[in-house]
């Protein structure tokens, strides 16, 4: 058969054209939706970048958190859970002030794993630390050893748990990273709320793949880690700081 | 006693085991016809076609389908369907309740009957994810794969 | 010499008085850890920022306190002073005891105290709780078997070794404790390798105060002597242990200070922590070390018996008050997110000194704790003969002389 010059170039369009297109297709599913009978690897290292300079005084992030995860408060403050919440910053030398939401920082090395007695706190392969609440026997020595204080004790009875998300009096829990959302493609709770309002503050995304947006993003501004001294590999980093 | 001739300690130990008796038969005189202090269980659940295993496998083995998935989805980020507790709450949700607990909770009937107590909901919610009712189901959540295996929705 | 054991008689109104308020303390931190469970911790003083409260206070002091407590065992198997023989028994008797009550009150204070079966079969090894929980069961046998090596005139031979491996698992066990704290590398109070040897020292001295009062309990209340040669021993020991924390606790704070890092939860401790300042000037250092210090050594007042007990209870009030300054202090200096900034805005109290107050409940169940280690000992001392006879010095001093007025008595062996 033969082909003809016009046929040709059509093709090689089109063929360029797909391959044009295809890193924006990637962008809208931030992750490639793994299949729920796989386990999970350490070949992706799931974690977050905040833009701090594009934080204001919003709570979008909190408010979706807790919205989609159900930790409700009870009017008090002092033992209610909070997964995430935000942070005003001044500098004792220039006074200057700045916004950040903190949570739990999912460490390569994290202190909470390495104090828990039953091993009920973990590191997943691919990055995400949890708490097993099966075996937690509620010893509150990872909120101790947590530098970030990420951690909340449920001090009550909790009622109308998510059905992804559950959580119970007497264990510890802390930000997932939205595991639920993550294992099915999608991205966490905090981030798509941030997106959704327009300030794009928050990023998601695998840093071990390099052509991932959080890894260039990384790659070409300055970031850091919050506690850097103590060399902990934070997943979740901050620019802007 | 006035003395320990064998005769009155035998008539003493017999009288007791006799009190021993009267006091403990009510407890155990009506066991088998209704009415019986522990009510056999009555569970209440959707009609399905049928569930994930057989019915004789589920009732020997249901707590090793759970304790060997929570550790899979939990430390392996294993979410299959099949023995997802999620699920199982999904489909045996009582229709009228919208729950596995209460008295003719799937769950909390059967194990009331055999007095084994499950520590699941503390933590888990009783109530299932599809329910449009349900306070507690999110919106455009993927819907997990209990539709498809059982052919049954939500009512 | 030959010493005698004898189990207390225990039938008088004072001994019955004696296990009824102690069961009554038992009961009531019971009915405490009932209700935080059932309600949940919001019931207590413990949020999130101060996560360990006044149980743990009791708990860490008792473990600490228990593990001091063989120390006088370990002087008489381990030293080979023979004075202190006659003292061994109680000395194993109240290192499970006081251990007993600081574990239950730990127990009692988890969020799910009904998953201790999961706390005994899952572990995480790089965890020293996971650690700490064999440490702490293996001191139960290993201390067991001591006393019957102890106690069983056949097995006496073994005492030596058995009391040996004793020691060291000790010395291990408060390694352990310390360590708790030692190991954390988030908080400015903590993170240092002086917590376990500090806590050993501490261990030495709380442990010998509560044996003193105990052992001169029981020998008085049961009209028993204990002679000036074991009495002025112990006296001049316990003030050697006490001289010895104090040390610690100035390496600890002179260290910190020369690090511009720590400077913050210095002036914390020191000066202007409120509550945590008070409990460190006033309760730790003048009536735990001072105050003691000055009985125990003062040519006269040592010499009183009334003072010297004080002297030991002060010493136990002291070792709380070192504990609720660790382990609460510690816990409600805030952290520091990133150098040279302050947190002014948080709904997680970042940035703030943690606030805690004790609960009642809490209370309850930390003094249970200590009311577990003395019925379990009140009782002990009743089905068991851990009291010697007498410690009188004509028959507890290896070294004494039958004087003048003593002759026609036989002499000591």
């Amino acid at each position: 058969m033969t082909i003809t010059r016009r046929e040709m170039l059509a093709a090689g369009a089109a063929t360029l054209a797909g391959a044009v297109v295809t890193p924006g297709l990637r962008l809208i599913e931030l992750a490639t939706a793994k299949s729920p009978e796989d386990a999970v690897t350490a070949l992706r290292r799931w974690g977050m970048l905040i833009d701090v300079a594009k934080c204001n005084d919003c709570d979008a992030c909190v408010t979706a958190c807790r919205e989609e995860n159900g930790w409700q408060g009870h009017n008090r403050p002092a033992t209610d859970a909070q997964w995430i919440r935000k942070v005003k910053l001044k500098d004792t030398e220039t006074g200057y002030v700045q916004t950040l939401p903190l949570m739990c920082q999912h460490c390569e090395h994290p202190p909470c794993v390495d104090v828990c007695p039953t091993g009920a706190s973990f590191k997943r392969a691919d990055g995400i630390v949890l708490v097993d609440k099966h075996i937690c026997i509620g010893c509150r020595y990872c909120m101790m050893a947590c530098p970030y204080k990420a951690r909340s004790f449920v001090h009550e009875a909790t009622t109308d748990q998510k059905p992804y998300a559950p959580r119970g009096m007497g264990t510890v829990e802390a930000c997932t990273l939205c595991v639920h959302r993550v294992d099915e493609g999608r991205i966490p709770a905090c981030v798509e709320a941030c997106t959704k309002d327009g300030h794009q503050a928050l990023v998601f995304g695998d840093l071990k793949d390099s052509n991932s947006d959080i890894r260039k993003r990384l790659a070409a501004a300055s970031s850091t880690q919050l506690r850097a001294d103590l060399k902990l590999n934070t997943g979740v980093r901050y620019t802007g700081l | 006693m006035r003395s320990n001739r064998p005769t009155n300690r035998l008539l003493v130990g017999a009288a007791a085991m006799l009190i021993g008796v009267a006091v403990a038969l009510p407890a155990y005189a009506h066991e088998k016809t209704a009415g019986s202090r522990v009510p056999m269980p009555s569970v209440h659940t959707t009609p399905g076609e049928k569930c994930v295993e057989p019915t004789d496998v589920m009732r020997r083995d249901h707590m090793k389908f759970i304790l060997h998935q929570r550790d899979d989805t939990m430390h392996r980020g294993i979410r299959t369907s099949k023995h997802s507790f999620k699920n199982c709450v999904d489909c045996h949700a009582d229709p009228k309740t919208g729950s596995v607990l209460g008295k003719d909770g799937f769950c909390q009937s059967c194990h009331s009957y055999a007095a084994v107590t499950i520590d699941c909901f503390s933590c888990h919610t009783d109530k299932p994810e599809k329910q449009p009712g349900n306070k507690a189901a999110a919106p455009g959540n993927i819907q997990s794969g209990a539709a498809a295996i059982t052919g049954s929705s939500a009512p | 010499m030959y010493i005698t054991y004898r189990e207390i008689e225990g039938r008088s109104f004072g001994f019955y008085a004696l296990l009824a308020i102690l069961g009554a303390i038992v009961l009531a931190g019971l009915g405490a850890a009932w209700y935080m469970e059932h309600n949940g911790h919001h019931v207590t003083g413990m949020n999130n920022q101060v996560v360990w409260g006044i149980p743990h206070v009791f708990a860490v002091f008792l473990i600490v306190a228990a593990s001091g407590a063989l120390n006088v065992a370990s002087i008489a198997s381990v030293f080979g002073r023979q004075l202190y023989k006659p003292l061994a028994p109680l000395s194993g008797l109240l290192a499970i005891t006081v251990l007993a009550g600081g574990l239950s009150v730990l127990v009692l204070d988890l969020g799910r105290p009904d998953r201790l079966i999961v706390a005994m079969t899952y572990y995480n090894f790089k965890s020293i709780f996971a650690w700490n929980i064999f440490l702490y069961t293996g001191f139960f046998a290993i201390v067991a078997v001591y006393l019957w090596m102890m106690m069983e005139r056949r097995m006496n031979d073994y005492s030596k070794p058995v009391g040996m491996f004793a020691f060291i698992w000790r010395l291990t066990l408060t390694t352990g404790t310390g360590s708790i704290f030692g190991f954390l590398v988030a908080r400015d109070g903590y993170d240092t390798a002086v917590m376990a040897p500090m806590f050993i020292v501490f261990s030495f001295a709380y442990g010998l105060a509560i044996y003193m009062i105990v052992l001169l309990a029981g020998m008085n209340w049961s009209d028993r002597r204990v002679g000036e040669a074991v009495f002025g021993r112990l006296r001049k020991l316990l003030g050697v242990f006490i001289a010895g924390s104090f040390y610690f606790v100035l390496v600890y704070h002179l260290t910190n200070l020369y690090i511009t890092q720590r400077h913050g939860v210095e002036a914390f401790i020191l000066l202007d922590g409120g509550v945590y300042t008070k409990m460190f000037w006033i309760g730790q250092v003048l009536l735990g070390y001072v105050a003691p210090l000055v009985i125990l050594f003062h040519p006269s007042l040592g010499k009183s018996r009334a003072l010297v007990m004080l002297a030991c209870v002060l010493t136990v009030l002291g070792g709380i008050a070192q504990m609720y300054v660790t382990i609460i202090g510690g816990q409600a200096y805030p952290m520091q997110l990133l150098a040279g900034k302050e947190v002014v805005e948080s709904s997680f109290f970042d940035g703030r000194v943690g606030s805690y107050a004790p609960s009642l409940p809490e209370v309850v169940l930390g003094v249970s704790g200590l009311g577990i280690a003395l019925f379990l000992a009140a009782f002990a001392l009743k089905v068991l003969p851990f009291l010697p006879q007498s410690l009188a010095d004509a028959d507890a001093d290896p070294h004494h002389k039958a004087t003048a007025g003593e002759a026609g008595k036989p002499a000591a062996a």
